[in-house]
């Protein structure tokens, strides 16, 4: 129950990544990063006495702004070049943040407590607490809100433009710089929110960012790029892996698995598209 | 030709007399020669071959696991040595001390070239980013699994032997470093006799196309798990060789330490030069020289310092100090260049 709750967090993440890999072509490692920011939000709502559920709110927002400035600053520098360079480029953005969160932040481990109580039941054979249940469907709502927003909204139809074909789109009279940075920003909203919902129900840690990076990136190549049911299929599955990992090897080896998983996967797909002769790129 | 042997010999006298010049500087030299080791052979396949590596850390790691434990678990039970306290009881003697290292790095350097051959079939048949993304988890997941470990030391390290005492004799700053030289030199013939073969031209050729290098007949898989292993191999020699100078191997902070060694490796060789013999060398002193002052003077802010470093590195230099050179000096590369055309694109910019 608990890996499927957790799944539906890791899909909201995939989706932002999922977004702007179909669209920039980019990989952001700072990804993760950019999820516990988003939960020190909350966390520091929580700390000046505001419910932690607003987080959900207020995150996003501020995050949307992060999200421009990084793409300003940075990635529209990196976005039209070769990949390892944007992947070396997110990276550093990673460390960067992870060390400027640890001195704003502390290295301590923290949770914005939202005072939900928990719900029992099948005969209390089953503890599940509120406060999960409120992740699940805030991301649910979230993540069909996003869907709707695509498809419908003229921004949401540019993006699509842009991701299938740039240059055309760009003919077309698409800003696609602003479509970029539309982009960006919509992902570090989207992780503004998970963190949020991770902040109440799990705990942050300014060092916890990669494996967020790295799970996402793992649902993204499982289910393919802008394949909704499929990424929230394989976030849950990999929540549920997750929580068997955690309680057959033991909860130091939670991580590793995890980093693992990505690893067989990726040779998996690598040798059965080598079948067909052809190779995963 | 006459130029590059004086050029050799001047620095093969300055690393041998250089710890005694610098006495105070021992460690840092040491730790130099080990980093620029680690990005000459990042370069074999980040630069030549065209593979961005993140994971060459593995092999890093794993020399530094295996040189300590085989050094140990010669002569001792490795189990209670790990166990809190027990370096305290158990005291290598000198003869048993180098015995145990000699034994050890060649085991720091085979293993880590038997597992690049296993894995690299199934590893560098990906491309691209997922070859980064793969290799990067697959350091990651190396660190998380051995500090889950019992007898290396799991969460709370390993202590590697003390260096012995010979008489009065204190040489153990001298021992590390010329290890590290000797290593680095020897990483250094390997790499340049390499370098003029056609085995390089074949890895350019995998960079620049691998469809085509293998439409042509070259079987590029073989040549892409060679070069994989070559890397391997050298790089965990230098990590047996750290392991015993840091004197203290934790698994995700010294061994497989991603967040730090693993992108060092990637950021020297780029801030060079990918792609060049001497680009690493001086992309990894360059580094070098600038992260000590930095983690001196900027305490608590070096990754923050890291961070933007790489960022500036990475967008503004993307080829590097020899790129730039090269650029800037064509004919000093032996580049011949229209003197015409030039001031055409002189004209252009």
């Amino acid at each position: 129950m608990d890996g499927i709750l957790l799944g539906i967090l890791f899909a909201l993440i995939a989706y932002g990544m999922a977004l702007q890999w179909g669209v920039m072509n980019i990989i952001n490692i700072a990804q993760g990063d950019l999820v516990i920011l988003g939960g020190y939000i909350a966390y520091f709502m929580y700390l000046y006495g505001i419910h932690p559920a607003w987080g959900v709110i207020v995150s996003p927002i501020v995050m949307y702004f992060v999200g421009i400035g990084i793409y300003k600053l940075v990635i529209n520098k990196v976005v039209d070049r070769d990949l390892f360079i944007s992947i070396l480029a997110t990276f550093g953005i990673s460390i960067l943040f992870m060390q400027l969160m640890n001195f704003a932040f502390g290295a301590d481990v923290v949770l914005a407590n939202s005072g939900y109580g928990t719900t029992m039941l099948f005969d209390n054979s089953v503890t599940l607490p509120n406060s999960k249940i409120f992740a699940a469907v805030i991301s649910i709502v979230f993540a069909i809100g996003l869907v709707v927003y695509m498809k419908k909204s003229k921004l949401g139809r540019a993006i699509r433009a842009t991701a299938q074909n740039a240059r055309a789109a760009k003919i077309l009279g698409v800003d696609t710089e602003k479509v970029y940075a539309a982009t960006f920003g919509i992902n570090a909203a989207l992780c503004g929110v998970a963190g949020a919902l991770i902040s109440i129900t799990f705990t942050i840690h300014p060092y916890m960012g990669l494996p967020y990076t790295i799970r996402s990136f793992m649902i993204v190549i499982v289910a393919g790029l802008g394949n909704l049911p499929g990424v929230a299929l394989s976030g849950m599955g990999l929540g549920v892996f997750e929580e068997f990992a955690d309680y057959i090897l033991g909860t130091e080896f939670r991580i590793g698995s995890v980093f693992l998983l990505l690893v067989l996967i990726l040779v998996y797909r690598r040798f059965k598209l080598s079948k067909k002769r052809e190779y995963l790129k | 030709m006459k130029n590059n042997l004086i050029l050799y010999a001047a620095i093969l006298i300055f690393g041998l007399v250089a710890p005694f010049i610098f006495p105070a500087f021992k460690v840092q030299l040491s730790i130099l020669c080990v980093l620029i080791i680690l990005s000459i052979t990042w370069n074999i396949q980040g630069g030549e071959m065209g593979y961005n590596s993140f994971g060459n850390i593995l092999f890093y790691g794993l020399g530094m696991y295996l040189c300590a434990s085989v050094q140990v678990g010669m002569f001792f039970p490795l189990a209670e040595w790990t166990e809190s306290g027990g370096e305290k009881t158990f005291v290598h003697t000198p003869a048993q001390f180098f015995q145990g290292f000699g034994v050890g790095l060649a085991v720091a350097a085979i293993v880590p070239t038997i597992v690049a051959g296993l894995i690299g079939y199934s590893i560098l048949g990906l491309r691209g980013h997922y070859f980064a993304i793969c290799t990067l988890g697959l350091g990651v997941a190396a660190g998380e699994i051995s500090g889950g470990i019992e007898i290396i030391g799991a969460g709370q390290g390993f202590t590697t032997p003390p260096f012995p005492k010979v008489g009065s004799l204190e040489a153990r700053g001298e021992f590390f470093y010329f290890c590290s030289f000797a290593v680095l030199v020897l990483t250094f013939i390997a790499v340049k006799s390499i370098y003029s073969t056609r085995f390089k031209l074949v890895l350019n050729a995998i960079r620049d196309n691998e469809d085509k290098a293998e439409a042509m007949g070259i079987q590029t898989m073989k040549y892409k798990i060679i070069g994989w292993m070559i890397s391997a191999f050298f790089c965990g020699l230098a990590g047996g060789i750290m392991g015993g100078l840091v004197g203290y191997i934790d698994s995700t902070d010294v061994a497989f330490d991603g967040r730090e060694m693993g992108v060092f490796m990637v950021l020297m060789a780029i801030l060079g030069g990918k792609g060049t013999l001497w680009g690493p060398i001086i992309g990894a002193t360059i580094f070098h020289i600038f992260k000590e002052g930095f983690w001196t003077f900027f305490l608590g802010w070096q990754y923050v310092a890291l961070g933007v470093l790489i960022v500036v590195i990475v967008i503004y230099f993307p080829e590097g100090l020899m790129g730039w050179l090269r650029e800037k000096y064509p004919e000093k590369f032996g580049e011949v260049i229209d003197e015409k055309d030039r001031k055409a694109q002189v004209e252009l910019k």
